[in-house]
């Protein structure tokens, strides 16, 4: 079986680390209620999507 | 006609799909909306407006090849008799997929499939039940004598929750000085009185 050779230095460790980012979601505003929201979803804090009441909030 | 599926199939195997999809399929003509991944809600759309098709055909046959997916035959039965008439006029398209964005614990993208049609007399119904429930509990602490109130809500129009809730709004606070108010105001001239003969014997 396959085996690593040499332990990752921390160096290597951390570079890898480095490029492990999370992005941010790209929100719109919701036409309502002027909050933000993740796009082609419903608005959780009105519960509207396309001027229809989808979710009791 | 549905496009047959490419890709892996939904849970462990072909067989597990189908089971998946036909109780999807139950639970969706059984409450006309149901919450589910978005993946599933794909998945489950064109077989549901097939057999919403089956449905609007009527005949024993379409009926047994509906009862080969949906197992449950009360849906089956409401399926035909309700869900299917009321799509008369309109060809495809009876559900509607709205995305709700993911799952709390994981990160899953939910959305909700609804029949077209039944949309706006069961949303409504549910949201304006809710808000009777609420009125009625509401009525309740603040008064045990307006039991008035809740009997002549329901009767009244409720097109939109905002009228519902503006009506609980303005019923709450009509009622409640008849018990509630009328105490805290004798109470408060009892101790005004009371302050006031203090203020005198100093």
């Amino acid at each position: 079986m396959a085996v690593p050779k040499r332990k990752t230095s921390r160096s290597n460790t951390r570079h890898r680390r480095s490029q492990w980012k999370a992005a941010a979601p790209a929100l719109v505003i919701c036409a309502r209620c002027r909050e933000k929201k993740l796009a082609h979803t419903v608005c959780p804090t009105c519960g509207t999507y396309a001027k229809r009441r989808v979710l009791d909030v | 006609m549905p496009t047959p599926t490419k890709g892996p199939r939904l849970g462990g195997g072909p067989a597990h799909e189908r089971l998946m999809l036909g109780n999807l399929a139950t639970a969706l003509f059984e409450h006309g909306r149901i919450t589910t991944t978005e993946a599933k809600a794909k998945r489950l759309r064109p077989l549901a407006e097939r057999l919403i098709t089956f449905a609007k055909r009527g005949d024993l046959a379409a009926r047994r090849r509906v009862l080969t997916v949906v197992r449950d035959k009360g849906v089956v039965h409401v399926l035909f008799t309700e869900i299917g008439p009321r799509y008369e006029n309109r060809h495809g398209g009876y559900t509607r997929i709205v995305k709700v964005g993911p799952r709390k614990g994981d990160n899953a993208p939910m959305a909700v499939i609804e029949l077209v049609e039944p949309l706006q007399e069961q949303v409504v119904a549910e949201a304006t039940g809710a808000t009777k429930r609420a009125a009625k509990e509401k009525a309740a602490k603040a008064t045990p004598a307006a039991k008035a109130a809740p009997v002549e809500e329901p009767t009244a129009d409720a097109a939109t929750d905002e009228a519902v809730e503006a009506a609980a709004d303005e019923a709450a606070p009509t009622e409640a000085p008849t018990a509630d108010g009328a105490e805290v105001s004798t109470e408060d001239a009892e101790e005004s009185a009371a302050e006031a003969d203090k203020d005198d014997k100093a």
